[in-house]
C-alpha cells in the first residue's frame, strides 16, 4: 500500500493529487499515517505507532486505520 | 531593441461568459521575448476590454461576423492604414470563419494571422463531431442535429434524458423532459438560429484543455485543467491545472489528427471508467487561456512568435495545481470615453 507517486503531501497533511485536481486536509493523526505510508511503513507498523503515541485501545486505532487507507484508496491516493 | 509588433485581437467582452481577448492579451504582454501595440478590435461599445488601456492601445468597432468578408475587410484595411498591423487574432467562434476567409487577402498586406485551415476548421464543427470522433477514433457523445421544429416533435419518443440541447455556436442546457427540450430549444433558437444539436448526456469530470498546433501536426504546447466552479451558463469560473498522461495523449492525437494551426479547447468529460468524451472542441482559446502562461505554457505569446515565423520548440513541461479564480470588478469609465467608441467606432 503506497501513496502514489505524483501525489503531494504537506507537512500538515494537506494533499494534492495533480491527475484530479482533487485536494484534501487531515486531521494531526491522519498527517501522521500519511507521513508513515509515505515512508512504506506497514498497517501494523502505523498501528503500533499510534497506539503508543495515544495510548488508545488497539483494535479501535487498527479499524480507523483501515477506514482512513480505504478513504484514501477511493480517493486515488493510494495505488 | 526589440521590434514592436502591432497586434489586434478581438473577443474583449469580460461578462459571465467572458471572450478570451482580454485574457490573450494579458499574456502576450507578459511576454519578455517582443514588445507589442495592443488593438482592441470590438463589437460593441460595452465590451470592459476597451477601457482597460493599460492592457489595450486604441480599439477600432469592427461590423458583426453577419455583414460578411467585404464589410470586414475594408474596416481591417482602414485600421491597418492607421496601424500598420502585423498581426489579427481572432477569438470568436462566430467571427474565424470570415477571418479564415480574408487570410490570403490579409496576408498579402502583410497582415498575419494563425488560424486552422478552413478544412479543419469545419471538421471539428459541433454538427459534425460524431462523424468526427469516428473517423480519428475519438470518444465522443452521440447526437441529433436538429433542422426544424417539426423534427423535434418527430423524435420526441426516441429520446432518453437527460439530454443535451446546444445552439451551433454557444449556450448549451441540461433537459430531463421533453418539456424541458422544447423550452430550451426555442431559447437557443432564438439567440443562435438552427441547426441545434440534442446530444447524449455523458456523467463525469469536466475538463477542460487548451491546446496549440503549429499546423504540422505538432502540439507546441498543452494544458489540462479541470473546473473548479462552474457558472450556470457552465462555464468554469475556477479551475486547476492537472497532469493526466490520457488527456495529453488525447490533445496530441485530436492536433496531429488535424494538423491544427493555431490554439484550440477541446471540452472533454472523463468519465468514471476513464474514457475521455470530446463534447466539443472550441476553434480558439478558451476564456480562461491566460492560466497556461501562469503555468509555465504562454500560448497566446507561442502563438505570435510562430504567426511572424519563428519556429518554437513544444513545451515539455508545466506547474501543476495552479489555479485560476475569475473575478468580476466594477471598471469606471467617463461618458467622453463611451462616446468616443460608439459615436467615432474608434477609442
Amino acid at each position: 500500500m503506497r501513496i502514489r507517486k505524483n501525489i503531494a503531501v504537506s507537512d500538515e497533511g494537506y494533499l494534492f493529487n495533480p491527475t484530479t485536481g482533487d485536494s484534501f486536509s487531515t486531521n494531526g493523526t491522519g498527517a501522521m499515517i500519511i507521513s508513515m505510508l509515505k515512508q512504506d511503513k506497514s498497517l501494523i507498523e502505523i498501528t503500533d505507532a499510534i497506539c503508543e503515541a495515544y495510548d488508545a485501545d488497539r483494535i479501535l486505532v487498527e479499524r480507523d486505520v483501515e477506514d482512513f487507507t480505504s478513504l484514501l484508496k477511493d480517493n486515488s491516493v493510494l495505488d | 531593441m526589440k521590434k514592436k509588433l502591432v497586434i489586434a485581437v478581438t473577443a474583449l467582452n469580460a461578462i459571465d461568459s467572458p471572450g478570451p481577448g482580454v485574457a490573450v492579451v494579458r499574456a502576450i504582454r507578459e511576454s519578455t521575448d517582443f514588445e507589442a501595440r495592443i488593438i482592441g478590435l470590438s463589437y460593441e461599445a460595452l465590451e470592459p476590454g476597451l477601457y482597460m488601456h493599460d492592457l489595450i492601445d486604441k480599439t477600432y468597432q469592427i461590423p458583426y461576423p453577419s455583414g460578411g468578408t467585404d464589410s470586414l475587410l475594408a474596416r481591417l484595411e482602414y485600421i491597418h492604414e492607421e496601424e500598420s498591423l502585423d498581426l489579427i487574432i481572432p477569438n470568436f467562434d462566430a467571427e474565424l470563419f470570415n477571418f479564415i476567409k480574408l487570410r490570403d487577402k490579409l496576408m498579402a498586406k502583410g497582415i498575419r494571422t494563425f488560424l486552422p485551415e478552413l478544412k479543419q476548421f469545419e471538421s471539428r464543427d459541433k454538427i459534425k463531431l460524431v462523424e468526427f470522433g469516428k473517423k480519428n477514433g475519438f470518444y465522443v457523445p452521440k447526437d441529433r442535429i436538429i433542422h426544424e421544429f417539426r423534427e423535434l416533435k418527430q423524435i420526441e419518443e426516441e429520446l432518453e434524458y437527460p439530454v443535451v440541447v446546444k445552439g451551433k455556436f454557444y449556450d448549451a442546457v441540461v433537459a430531463n423532459s421533453f418539456e424541458q427540450v422544447e423550452k430550451a430549444f426555442l431559447k437557443i433558437l432564438a439567440k443562435w438560429g438552427l441547426p441545434i444539436i440534442l446530444q447524449e448526456f455523458i456523467k463525469g469530470t469536466e475538463i477542460n484543455i487548451a491546446a496549440l498546433g503549429d499546423g504540422e501536426g505538432n502540439s507546441i504546447s498543452i494544458i489540462p485543467m479541470r473546473k473548479l466552479y462552474i457558472t450556470d451558463k457552465g462555464k468554469a469560473w475556477a479551475g486547476i491545472t492537472i497532469e493526466d498522461d490520457r488527456l495529453v495523449e488525447l490533445a496530441q492525437k485530436f492536433i496531429k489528427s488535424t494538423n491544427w494551426r493555431g490554439g484550440c479547447e477541446l471540452e472533454v468529460m472523463l468519465t468514471d471508467d476513464g474514457k475521455p468524451f470530446i463534447m466539443e472542441v472550441n476553434p480558439r482559446f478558451p476564456a480562461w487561456i491566460y492560466l497556461t502562461a501562469a503555468a509555465g505554457q504562454n500560448q497566446p505569446a507561442s502563438l505570435v512568435k510562430m504567426a511572424m515565423g519563428e519556429t518554437v520548440e513544444p513545451f515539455t513541461s508545466y506547474e501543476t495545481g495552479k489555479i485560476f479564480i475569475r473575478y468580476a470588478w466594477d471598471l469606471i469609465t467617463d461618458i467622453n470615453e463611451f462616446q468616443k467608441i460608439s459615436g467615432n467606432g474608434e477609442l
